[in-house]
């Protein structure tokens, strides 16, 4: 089944919840921000631009978080000259849910080309949002020249390796994954064997009842891998959480909206907050996509996500910024 | 997104390197053009062009990113032959080969990125 919409992402997978067998592919051009409850393990997205029509019982859930991706600080092309505007602009989206988002994902490329300055803003701007926690976990921006450092010195307290970890909020088991090390000629984006086994590790103890969110900057589902957009190894980390009755992937890079069901597992890519880029396969490259300028917010958005005691999935939805 | 070289802004280099202004890569730019012993790759849409480049010994191949996207250029081998820092749009990396050989590259950024420079 495949669902292309405007500027919603809004599947309620509740009804069919941990039984569903189907696949679900769905794309949202307009969404920049995916509004995500978890329910009952199961995680719901709304595109954050319906949020005002919904329902407000359906959006109450123990825990609700946003996500965020793509902040490319210092980028400064035609496809948008002022990504820090923008950012901001997320922000206020942030700021004005209806239910305020305890903490914040941010799914990588936070800068452009990983200066100091760079990351110096994004944190300045992120003071302003509400939520004052916010997770990390790199982009192939972010770790440029100097192989991580940077980003590990910044964001990287208490993570294991090249920066991965894991945390648990009301019952729900968060993992921070990076698979944007080490990138081999010709491959894709990387987990590698320590951090395989770091995963495998976490999870073991863990009751297969217990709601699972893993995010990372790179898809870990083969999205196109002809630009590079997937994971080599990513079979092998969803292999050790089969178990498990509901996982919900969160991933950036790709600078737009795109869901897939496949079994119990939710993948879910969420919109960038500087600029779009082109549908898989659309364009000669996947570089930057330059619409009219007012219709850049409508591109760029943040993920909204729900968590409810007793539903299946997490609710994940997506807000474009205007 | 495609940007025009600066050509006019290489020879201007040339000119001034061969002039004795030149410091630096400059002047080994303008030492491989009198040679003349140069090649250009350029980078567009997220591809090496030309993705082979064939040249004599002694030849500095220049990378140009004409991409709005920040590449790289990593030669593949463990040794890392040669590596360039991240190039922002416009910027260039040089290397000279002094030794006959096949040399694959690719972009650390963005791994599907590759090409390859024989050198004979």
């Amino acid at each position: 089944m495949i669902e292309k919409k405007n500027d919603e992402l809004l599947h309620d997978h509740n009804h069919d919840g941990i039984d569903r067998r189907g696949f679900l592919k769905c794309m949202a051009w307009a969404g920049t921000g995916v509004f995500c409850v978890v329910q009952g393990g199961v995680l719901k997205s709304y595109s954050l631009s319906r949020l005002s029509q919904m329902d407000k019982a359906g959006l109450k859930g123990e825990l609700s978080f946003v996500q965020i991706s793509d902040s490319h600080m210092g980028f400064n092309k035609p496809a948008n000259p002022d990504v820090a505007a923008t950012l901001k602009a997320a922000v206020d989206k942030i700021n004005a849910l209806p239910t305020a988002p305890e903490f914040m994902l941010h799914t990588g490329d936070i800068s452009h080309l990983s200066k100091p300055e760079e990351f110096d803003t994004v944190n300045q701007i992120l003071k302003a949002a509400k939520p004052q926690d916010v997770f990390y976990v790199p982009g192939e921006h972010d770790v440029l020249n100097d192989n991580g450092k940077q980003f590990l010195d910044r964001y990287g307290k208490g993570t294991k390796g090249s920066g991965w970890y894991s945390f648990d909020k009301k019952g729900v088991h968060f993992i921070g994954l990076v698979n944007v090390m080490n990138l081999k000629a010709g491959g894709l984006g990387t987990l590698g064997h320590d951090q395989l086994e770091w995963l495998e590790d976490d999870v073991k103890h863990l009751k297969s009842s217990t709601p699972i969110v893993v995010f990372a900057h790179i898809p870990l589902w083969s999205v196109y891998p002809e630009w590079g957009w997937g994971t080599e190894d990513s079979a092998q980390a969803l292999a050790y959480l089969k178990k498990f009755g509901s996982v919900t992937v969160l991933n950036g890079h790709i600078h737009q909206t795109l869901q897939k069901v496949e079994g119990k597992v939710t993948f879910h890519t969420a919109a960038s907050t500087a600029f779009p880029q082109p549908a898989p396969g659309k364009a000669d490259s996947p570089g930057p996509m330059k619409v009219p300028a007012e219709q850049l917010k409508s591109v760029l958005g943040i993920t909204d996500v729900k968590y409810v005691q007793g539903q299946q999935a997490l609710a994940v939805l997506d807000s474009p910024l205007a | 997104m495609r940007r025009s070289v600066s050509i006019g802004g290489l020879a201007l280099i040339v000119a001034l390197g061969a002039a004795g202004l030149g410091v630096g890569h400059k002047s080994s730019i303008a030492r491989a053009q009198d040679k003349p012993s140069s090649a250009e790759v350029k980078i567009d849409n997220f591809s090496f062009g030309p993705a082979s480049l064939t040249v004599a010994v002694g030849t500095t191949v220049i990378w140009t990113n004409r991409d709005d996207i920040p590449h790289t250029v990593v030669s593949t081998d463990d040794a890392k032959t040669f590596k360039s820092k991240v190039l922002d749009t416009d910027e260039k990396f040089s290397f000279a080969f002094t030794k006959a050989g096949t040399y694959p590259y690719f972009c650390s950024i963005h791994p599907k990125m590759t090409g390859k420079v024989i050198v004979q």
